[in-house]
């Protein structure tokens, strides 16, 4: 298994947001997490990229603990810095609203995390770059800056950069939320093309349509934890809770 | 005293108001952001200690921080930092001005939005890397005409070294203006002044223009 997240706990002082969420990706996975706002989707997708810190429970990438929780203690002890900086590496993230570097070109944007934090070498890295951008199809934008493109084209530049660093695992926190309902398609398209290709991927969206098509797996959150996961058929045609078929029924009204 | 007599007397100053001003540049700049990185220290000690001088430094005036640095050690310990008064008057700048860019540079770092940390921090990127990398380059943008206005005080403040007979341009034009019962070399200071801040409105402008090439 790339991800697995064991009982996780995570509360903002007494507001417990994560109730003990146990869920894992295996690779090739595609995974969507769907749920009300406020359910603790995204902050499950932010205690797995290590940008929260989980107050219990286990977390392991391929294998390797990251956080786990002692026996007959309740709070979670983390890896070594250098160790959690190296799993860093094994996934990207792609935020709401892009959070490209403004100062960075397209290229500098994708190639500045390899070169300056995995070292890799410059003529290759640039090489993947380029191909990055054209799978993207971004040809042509390659010394744009983020302020000269739609938000579509941006998140696309966040997808590519995410992707620069080889991860084996992706991760979208609602990735069309921030974009005009036209522009949201060709973020969709490129997401749909790496699903095909079999990249690892868990999605935190409000995209039902996209989701059922993409996904082998969805999963249910409301209320900080995890209602409901299974096939999409399933969770989004016909949920075996009645807190599912409610909330997809508000959604599509 | 012919007026051009007064403008080259003058000029002879020229070169220490220059020395003041760049090199008070130089030194708090830099210091600045230390200062301020301190300030926002996660160590309470630390950050209200750096407080407290920062207010210390912008609530009391330049002038009497000038006066402390110059003639304080001698009055407290019997000796002077130093004969060429030079280096009095530039370390009580510089302090001086550390304190105000710092505040400006914490303004700054502040403002930067939340994700771009996130970003970097799920890159991998170190904690300085982030700040020499992401960081710092965007908060240049975002405070430079804050920036601006305080070199444009600092010219004017240059004219503060009189109060401890630094030999610079002004205190030069109060002498001549004393012995010849005349007001025309404070015309010539405020002529040498504006043309002097000209130049740095230029330069500003054309540092300006250069990062304009991304919002």
């Amino acid at each position: 298994m790339i991800l697995e997240m064991n009982h996780i706990q995570k509360s903002f002082n007494d507001l417990s947001v994560l109730k003990d969420i146990t869920f894992g990706v295996d690779k090739g996975d595609v995974v969507s997490i769907i749920g009300p706002s406020g359910s603790g989707k995204s902050t499950l997708l932010r205690c797995a990229t290590f940008l929260e810190t989980i107050n219990s429970g286990e977390i392991l990438y391929e294998g390797t603990v990251a956080a786990s929780t002692p026996q007959g203690q309740d709070k979670a002890v983390y890896a070594q810095k250098a160790e959690i900086r190296r799993m860093k590496g094994l996934f990207g993230l792609v935020f709401q609203q892009f959070n490209l570097f403004p100062h960075f070109d397209v290229m500098k944007n994708i190639m500045d995390a390899p070169l300056t934090v995995q070292k890799r070498d410059k003529a290759e890295v640039e090489e993947e770059a380029i191909a990055l951008i054209r799978k993207m199809g971004l040809e042509g934008r390659e010394h744009y800056y983020p302020c000269q493109l739609s938000g579509g084209q941006q998140q696309r530049v966040a997808i590519a950069r995410a992707l620069a660093g080889k991860p084996d695992i992706l991760f979208f926190d609602e990735p069309t939320s921030a974009l005009d309902p036209e522009l949201t398609g060709e973020v969709l398209k490129v997401i749909r093309e790496l699903a095909e290709e079999k990249m690892t991927m868990v999605i935190v969206t409000h995209e039902m349509p996209f989701a059922k098509a993409v996904s082998d797996r969805v999963i249910f959150m409301d209320g900080g934890v995890i209602v409901e996961q299974g096939s999409p058929d399933i969770v989004l045609g016909n949920p075996t809770q009645e807190r599912t078929r409610q909330f997809l029924q508000n959604y599509s009204r | 005293m012919s007026l051009r007599t007064m403008i080259l007397k003058m000029s002879e100053g020229l070169g220490r108001t220059c020395a003041i001003f760049f090199l008070t540049l130089i030194i708090s700049l830099p210091i600045g952001i230390v200062v301020a990185l301190l300030r926002m220290s996660k160590n309470r000690i630390i950050s209200n200690v750096f407080r407290f001088i920062i207010s210390v430094l912008r609530g009391t005036p330049l002038m009497l921080q000038l006066l402390a640095v110059t003639y304080g050690p001698y009055y407290l310990f019997g000796f002077s930092v130093s004969r060429n008064k030079l280096i009095p008057v530039v370390i009580a700048f510089a302090i001086n001005y550390a304190s105000y860019f710092a505040e400006i540079y914490r303004g700054g770092i502040e403002s930067m939005p939340v994700g771009q940390y996130e970003a970097a921090e799920a890159l991998g990127y170190t904690k300085a890397q982030t700040f020499i990398r992401i960081i710092m380059p965007q908060v240049f943008k975002r405070i430079l005409p804050s920036i601006t206005n305080e070199i444009v005080t600092l010219v004017k403040d240059t004219s503060i070294a009189f109060t401890v007979s630094y030999q610079e341009m002004f205190t030069i034009g109060k002498q001549i203006a004393n012995s010849q019962t005349s007001f025309t070399p404070f015309v010539v200071a405020g002529v040498f002044y504006f043309i002097f801040n000209a130049v740095v409105d230029f330069g500003m402008g054309k540092v300006e223009k250069k990062l304009d090439y991304y919002r």
